[in-house]
């Protein structure tokens, strides 16, 4: 890979040999950070690239289906979860800078496939879903790393995702590489593991319900001073930044893979 | 009953309810987080209470004769009842046997469920709630809102002039100098009741759990007015759902330990109390249990659904789910509110009705229900299961239902979705970096938050412009 060579290295300038040498990953951008928040996959290939691993991207993927699936639209979802095992299933590594999405993906997909009766389509996914990984995991499990050589000087809070939290279970693994962050001032969130209230459609058929959670968690991050809030899902992001926007707070939010790619020559 | 989604916007207006709310439920969550805590092999005790209700659910029959038969032995009389209104006929018809008027209540769901009381209202016997919180319910012509604690939504003052205003014309009034402590308040519903106790000649109680192999049923409690109920009236007639059964007293070790850790964050409830049939000339001389279906063997018939029977009521799903800390328990349309009221009822009732249809809606999906259930019922998997029923039962003519079709179609192929994404990110490039504050269609979103501008270039057109040659 050549664009990992010429990016300029920091914090894992001391190994000799970079953590993801010969390691072949696949992006799933997932169908909401494509659309609408590319800097998330786009971080995640610069860190990744920077790491020393080749990142591929199969321009067949769409979507994961969880919005049809978790808002009763089964039927919808399956031939999603088709073209998802059609698309991932010869990679080794995929990773997805989306802690729902990956949690749909291992936790869904199978009951979909279940539901279909598809024994085929159940084999598939029951072989493909290990192997997808949120963007913590695959750093800390796969690459063996935490200090992935970011360089972030700002005050900043983190928001663990519901899904990411519960589902997935990553546990600290997001905080070990935020902390490892240099120049990062990261203060711990009050009720952090408390739902900010997006929950897909749940924020548009609850409104009310949604955005009295979404006041709280703002109240909360907007308590700590902080001048960014970073978590693992955009869409949980959009919702908090949503409410902490149109309060005029002047907090910033931010992807994990965009504080893990920043540098003090490409700052995040 | 209206739907969720409305119910919860007028509740979301009290902001006195809010605050008591955010408060009980905040005090609670700490105490059962910190008893949890405490044991080492708490996994294993739920792995082991919820194999202990599977097993009798699995085969419900046989446990339920065996209970029968073993309750019949030792001089209880069983009846079986396969809805509300049978269940109320039975009730009603051994009352008027004793030529009672009035009966003493311990705290039970199931009877909330069947609204004994209103229709022993109806025929002329006055059913006392004799748990400090249902009574406070019943006084203030109030519905519970909390499966433990039904009172939740209120606060001390509150309490105190429900209790000055209404105990008077039921009975002995409060005293005129009462203050809003808890101490003065608890020893106004004591003398209220007492009187109630020593005079009832027929009580109604509810089951926490009923034991197959001995014919035992127990009810577990904090207060000891359930326990005056179960031994001081001459009749005493229990209403049991047929999912409380369990195969053996021995799986009564779990339970006891999974139960009060998990409702009121105790290491042990203060009062078990379990009886056997009659015992000559001790406790009522008279028992009678009657074993409701009321919808759920519609439930056992589900093989998604079966494991909501495994609930034990002790409503940890509703302390820490953030949904039910902000609606309150109203808004769930049922005695069972919260994250296990918003699976349960349309389990039991079907989802035909506008809120059964709203329930399942009724979450965020985050998963601290699932978390938090000492028996694991999977209560993120079921509010999806019963989305899909929902949406599987509707014509699919909706806007919603034709707006998913249309963004599958497009997701069905990444050719449609990158024509999708060009319109998308045109806007991106009109909008420029304007915050936008409203977009049509999207009026629930923008009432109380901005919304992303779209992005001038997409990831995949980035990935291209940037990595083509390896793609």
């Amino acid at each position: 890979m050549s664009s990992s060579q010429s990016t300029p290295l920091t914090g894992t300038e001391r190994t000799s040999v970079l953590p993801g040498t010969g390691l072949t990953v696949a992006l799933f951008a997932t169908c909401f950070n494509d659309t609408l928040w590319p800097e998330a996959p786009r971080a995640t290939v610069t860190l990744l690239e920077r790491l020393g691993c080749r990142v591929v991207f199969p321009r067949e993927q769409t979507c994961c289906g969880q919005m049809f699936t978790n808002t009763g639209y089964a039927d919808d979802a399956t031939p999603l979860v088709r073209k998802f095992v059609d698309t991932f299933e010869r990679f080794d590594h995929v990773v997805a800078p989306s802690g729902s999405c990956v949690g749909s993906v291992r936790e869904q997909h199978a009951m979909l496939a279940r539901r279909s009766g598809d024994d085929g389509l159940l084999q598939a996914v029951e072989q493909t879903a290990p192997r997808v990984r949120e963007l913590s995991e695959l750093l800390v499990d796969v690459l063996g790393v935490t200090d992935v050589g970011a360089y972030f000087p700002h005050r900043t809070t983190y928001h663990p995702t519901c899904h990411s939290l519960r589902m997935l279970h990553v546990g600290d693994r997001p905080l070990q590489l935020l902390r490892a962050v240099r120049g990062i001032d990261l203060v711990e969130l009050p009720s952090a593991t408390e739902c900010c209230g997006f929950g897909g459609t749940f924020a548009v058929k609850n409104a009310d319900t949604s955005i009295a959670m979404g006041a709280d968690k703002a109240r909360h991050v907007r308590g700590t001073g902080a001048e960014v809030l970073v978590a693992g899902d955009n869409s949980c992001l959009a919702h908090i930044g949503g409410v902490l926007g149109r309060q005029r707070s002047g907090v910033r939010t931010l992807h994990l893979a965009q504080v893990l790619a920043s540098t003090e020559e490409d700052p995040a | 009953m209206p739907s969720f989604q409305r119910a919860a916007r007028d509740a979301l207006a009290n902001t006195q309810q809010r605050r008591n709310l955010a408060h009980a439920t905040a005090t609670i969550r700490a105490k059962r987080e910190r008893v949890v805590g405490e044991v080492d092999r708490w996994e294993d005790l739920r792995v082991a209470g919820a194999e202990a209700k599977d097993e009798a659910l699995h085969h419900l029959p046989d446990y339920l004769e065996q209970l029968e038969a073993n309750l019949t032995a030792r001089g209880a009389t069983v009846h079986w009842a396969r809805d509300a209104d049978e269940a109320n006929a039975i009730v009603l018809g051994l009352i008027r046997d004793k030529g009672a008027d009035e009966v003493v209540k311990v705290k039970s769901m199931l009877t909330q469920e069947i609204e004994l009381n209103e229709r022993l209202e109806e025929a002329g016997i006055h059913a006392w709630e004799t748990d400090l919180a249902e009574l406070i319910v019943q006084l203030g012509h109030d519905r519970p809102s909390h499966i433990l604690v039904p009172a939740i939504h209120r606060n001390r003052a509150e309490i105190r002039e429900i209790f000055l205003r209404e105990m008077g014309s039921v009975g002995r009034p409060a005293p005129k100098d009462l203050t809003d402590e808890p101490a003065k308040l608890a020893e106004a519903a004591r003398l209220h009741l007492r009187e109630k106790f020593l005079r009832a000649k027929v009580a109604i109680s509810g089951a926490n759990f009923a034991v197959a192999d001995t014919g035992t049923l127990v009810v577990v409690e904090s207060e000891g007015n359930g326990r005056m109920c179960l031994t001081l009236p001459e009749t005493l007639i229990s209403l049991v759902g047929v999912e409380k059964v369990l195969p053996t007293f021995a799986d009564l070790g779990p339970m006891l330990q999974l139960l009060p850790r998990s409702s009121t964050g105790e290491r042990m409830n203060p009062y078990t109390s379990m009886w056997t049939g009659v015992t000559p000339g001790d406790g009522p001389q008279e028992v009678h249990v009657v074993l409701v279906d009321n919808g759920r063997s519609r439930v056992l018939a589900d093989e998604v659904g079966r494991q909501a029977l495994r609930c034990i009521r002790c409503s940890a799903c509703l302390n820490v789910c953030p949904v039910y800390e902000r609606a309150g328990g109203h808004a769930y349309g049922s005695v069972y509110p919260g994250p296990i009221g918003a699976v349960l009822n349309p389990l039991l009732r079907g989802t035909g009705s506008e809120v059964d249809k709203s329930l399942p809606y009724a979450s965020s999906l985050c998963g601290a229900c699932f978390e938090a259930c000492p028996v694991r019922i999977d209560i993120p998997q079921l509010l999806v299961h019963m989305r899909t029923q929902v949406v599987d039962e509707a014509s699919g003519r909706s806007p919603e239902a034709l707006g998913m079709k249309a963004a599958a179609w497009t997701f069905a192929d990444h050719r449609r979705l990158e024509t999708a994404q060009r319109a998308s990110s045109l806007s991106g490039r009109l909008l420029g970096n304007r915050t936008v504050r409203s977009v049509p269609g999207l009026g629930a979103w923008t009432q109380a938050r901005d919304v992303p501008t779209p992005p001038k270039e997409t990831f995949r057109q980035w990935w291209r412009r940037t990595h083509e040659d390896e793609s």
